[in-house]
Parts: structure tokens; C-alpha cells; sequence
């Protein structure tokens, strides 16, 4: 790992304006992508500003029909919250099928939601549920937040500091691990929502978590696991790796949204 | 550089490492506790695994900086003597809950913690359940069946 300079920050304005101050720094949440990433030489920023010990952002509230997350709560909270579990049921278990216990201890909703992997599970629940990011600056839709592989709307230096969830009527999460890494090949979050069914796909879209429209109009219509039966996924949009091609995973698509629904 | 000061197995600790010094290196190389074991370099393996605060992590993805202040606690910290282990221990003893014994210590670090996680949530430790918890500790030799069941007999004779 190249040097760096570690900095804790105390809030969100501590962090912000440390930054700022910086060379070439990073938020550092719990590590589990970043640290990783700078063992393997692929990142090295000059400076690590810690925003995991940050209280304000490590708070879990519902209001209404808004359940808010801060950015710092790490997936074993949320996956253990009685208050996301009775709100939001499809969060929870979203939230402990990340990776593994020990990556669920350190790994925070605002690092995963910035880092926007394209496998990752929580920008399927952020879209899927139409959540909103709120950060240091401002609020941003998740349906303009995720912009492409890697890429989110998030300015230079700006801050994830929670991400608010509207209560679904009804919602479900079904994910295809890859079998070592325990990403998403494909995983899928459908919800009933306020504003219709929402559809969003994770580990297959080859520009990162997407809405399915298709998915969205059939699961409008009737909402079964049959209906997703023949609905097709353009294989031209999805990733193909080692671990599937794009036919693979296209049809996968489908499979783990008709099992979404069965989760909801 | 920067003076990281923790708790490690109920010992002060204070050593003056390079920022970028990741936990595991700390508690090796520093504080020459040699029990933690790094088997990857892709944060997957779990031989690493420490408690943190009380939580399980894995010490090859945290850096020692961010545990300033923690209550650490290695292998080493386990047992109350050489000659009186801990339960989780004898159990992996008992059910031939290892061959080489790389992986062990990161397995035993992770039973404990499954097993105090699950008492504290009112959960049932059963063989499905432990195998799901085991996700992020890999084994190269026993094949994990004699881990599960050192973990189930370990669980139980756990106070
Ligand atoms: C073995 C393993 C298995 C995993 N499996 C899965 C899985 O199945 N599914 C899954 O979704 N993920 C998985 N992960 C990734 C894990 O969920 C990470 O926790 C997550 O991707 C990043 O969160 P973090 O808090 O660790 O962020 P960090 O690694 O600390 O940071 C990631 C990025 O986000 C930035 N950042 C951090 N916090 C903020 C903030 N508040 N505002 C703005 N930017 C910020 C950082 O600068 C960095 O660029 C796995 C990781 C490992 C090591
Ligand atoms: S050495 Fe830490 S997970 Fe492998
Ligand atoms: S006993 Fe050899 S790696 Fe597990």
C-alpha cells in the first residue's frame, strides 16, 4: 500500500472541510472496498478521512412513512435493525447478504452507495425502493444518483450522509451470489410503491445497476412471479465475465425477479 | 507516522507505525502476536479475523489507526491459561476441527463471535445457520466438516 495520511473526523463539516484541504484525499468509511483496492495498489490517495466514527451518520429512524439510514451505519446494523426489519423487511435482508459477517461489521450503506460497484446489493435497494441520497450538499434521487459503472452523481468532495427509503407496500430482494465473492451475478429488488412498481437489477448491466421497464409493466399488471415468466432482458446490456455470459445472465434476470416477488 | 494506542488482549498497547499500517500488521509485526494469520490478499479468507470493540473483523481490511482507542482482541486472548483453553478451542480440539491449522484462528475468533451474536439476538446456532456465518473463513484442508461441528459442541459448552 502506498503511504497516506489518516485523519478521524469528528462531523460531517470536519470531514468536508478536511478533505477539501487535502491533495489527492478520500472518505474512508469502513474500508471494505477501499482498503482492499489500496492493497492492491489501484487507489492512492494522499490523504483518508474517516467518516465511520462520525455519530450523526450512524443513526437508524423512521418518521412516518420515511425510514432514514446514515451514511456510517454499517450492514450489520441495518441487517439487525427491528426498525428496518418491521419498516422495510426486503432492506434487512438485503443488507445481510452482504459478503460476509466481518465485511458486515465494518461495511457502511454511504461507502457502498458511493463506491456504486456494479454488483454491489445496496444500489438495487436504493433504486428498486426509490430512495433519495442526502448528502453534505444536497438531496439526490436514486434514479439520477447511479450513474454508470463506478460513477454516481457525487461532486468532488461531496458527502453521503444518509439515504432516506420511502416504505414500500410491498418489496422483495432475491440475489444470485457468485459463489466466492458473494457479490451479485444478478440480483434483484421489485417493490409496490407509492409511484408504481420499480424494478432494479444489480451484477448484470453492463453500465451498472439499472430499472428494467419491461419487468415494471408486466409486474404492474399482475403481480406474480409467473408474470415475469417471458419477459426478456436484452443480453446486448448486460456483463459477461468468467462467472456468466450475457445470456446467462439475462435470463438469470428474469429467475430473480419472479423470486423478488416470491420474497416479498 | 503516528502513535496508534489500543487495547490488545487487556494490555495497553502503544506503537508509533506508519499510517498506512494495516491492523494485522500491527498486532504481527508490532505486537509479534503471530495467532492472526493472513491467507489473501483479497480481504476473503478470514484467517485475519480479530474482535474489534467486540465485533468481528478482518484485521488485513481495517487500519490499525481506526482501531485507536479499541478494546482488540487477538487469539492469543482467548484462553484464560495455556493449560485451561477456551471452550471454543477444546471443541476444535475434540472434533478434529483442523488440519494444519492456518485457518484456525480466524475460524475460532468467528465462532465465538457467531455464537455470542446469535445468544444476544435470541437466534438458534444450527448447522445451517453456522455453515451461512462461516461465509467469509475459508479452509484449504478440513473439507469444513469437522468445523461445524467443532462450532456446534463449542457453542454449547459456552456459558
Ligand atoms: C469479501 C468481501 C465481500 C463483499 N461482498 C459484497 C456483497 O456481496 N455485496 C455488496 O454490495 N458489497 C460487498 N462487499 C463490499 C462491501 O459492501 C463494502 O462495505 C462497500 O462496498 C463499501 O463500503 P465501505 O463503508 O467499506 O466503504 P469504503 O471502502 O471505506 O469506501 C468505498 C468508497 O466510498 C467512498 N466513501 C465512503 N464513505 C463515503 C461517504 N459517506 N460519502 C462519500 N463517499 C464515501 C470512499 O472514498 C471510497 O471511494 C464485499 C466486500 C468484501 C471485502
Ligand atoms: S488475510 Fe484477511 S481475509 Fe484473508
Ligand atoms: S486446517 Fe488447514 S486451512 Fe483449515
Amino acid at each position: 500500500m502506498y503511504d497516506t495520511t489518516y485523519y478521524r473526523a469528528s462531523s460531517v463539516s470536519d470531514a468536508t472541510s478536511k478533505l477539501a484541504g487535502t491533495e489527492d484525499g478520500k472518505f474512508l468509511g469502513g474500508g471494505q472496498t477501499l482498503i482492499p483496492t489500496m492493497k492492491q495498489r489501484l487507489a492512492a490517495p494522499s490523504d483518508l478521512v474517516d467518516v465511520s466514527g462520525i455519530d450523526a451518520l450512524k443513526n437508524i429512524s423512521v418518521e412516518g412513512d420515511t425510514v432514514t439510514i446514515g451514511a456510517a451505519c454499517t450492514h450489520a446494523q441495518v441487517a439487525g435493525s427491528s426498525e428496518v426489519a418491521e419498516a422495510i423487511p426486503a432492506l434487512a435482508s438485503l443488507a445481510n447478504g452482504i459478503g460476509d459477517p466481518a465485511v458486515r461489521a465494518r461495511g457502511t450503506i454511504g461507502g457502498s452507495i458511493a463506491n456504486n460497484d456494479p454488483a454491489a446489493d445496496y444500489p438495487a435497494g436504493c433504486l428498486g425502493l426509490g430512495a433519495t441520497i442526502v448528502t453534505d450538499a444536497r438531496e439526490i434521487p436514486a434514479d439520477e444518483f447511479f450513474v454508470g459503472m463506478f460513477e454516481t452523481a457525487l461532486d468532488e468532495g461531496e458527502m453521503v450522509t444518509a439515504v432516506k427509503f420511502p416504505k414500500a407496500t410491498k418489496a422483495g430482494y432475491a440475489k444470485f451470489p457468485n459463489p466466492a465473492s458473494r457479490y451479485a451475478m444478478v440480483g434483484v429488488l421489485a417493490a409496490q410503491t407509492a409511484n408504481g412498481v420499480r424494478v432494479a437489477v444489480t451484477g448484470a448491466g453492463n453500465d451498472g445497476v439499472f430499472r428494467h421497464a419491461a419487468l415494471e409493466e408486466a409486474l404492474g399488471a399482475n403481480w406474480s412471479a409467473d408474470a415475469t415468466q417471458g419477459v426478456s432482458t436484452d443480453e446486448g446490456d448486460m456483463l459477461a465475465d468468467i462467472h456468466g455470459s450475457a445470456e446467462y445472465r439475462a435470463h438469470l434476470v428474469g429467475v430473480m425477479a419472479g423470486r423478488a416477488v416470491d420474497n416479498s | 507516522m503516528t502513535k496508534v494506542s489500543m487495547t490488545v488482549n487487556g494490555k495497553a498497547r502503544s506503537v508509533e507505525v506508519p499510517d498506512n499500517t494495516l491492523l494485522v500488521d500491527y498486532i504481527r509485526e508490532n505486537l509479534r502476536l503471530t495467532g492472526t494469520h493472513v491467507g489473501c490478499d483479497t480481504s476473503q479468507c478470514g484467517a485475519c479475523v480479530v474482535h474489534v470493540d467486540g465485533q468481528a473483523v478482518k484485521s488485513c481490511t481495517m487500519l490499525a489507526a481506526a482501531a485507536e482507542g479499541a478494546e482488540v482482541t487477538t487469539i492469543e486472548g482467548v484462553a484464560a491459561s495455556k493449560d485451561d483453553l477456551h471452550p471454543m478451542q477444546v471443541a476444535f480440539k475434540e472434533n478434529h476441527g483442523l488440519q494444519c491449522g492456518f485457518c484456525t484462528p480466524g475460524m475460532i475468533m468467528a465462532a465465538t463471535d457467531m455464537v455470542s451474536r446469535y445468544k444476544a439476538a435470541g437466534k438458534t446456532l444450527d448447522e445451517p445457520a453456522i455453515r451461512e456465518e462461516l461465509e467469509g473463513n475459508i479452509c484449504r484442508c478440513t473439507g469444513y466438516h469437522n468445523i461445524v461441528k467443532a462450532i456446534a459442541d463449542g457453542a454449547s459448552k459456552m456459558a
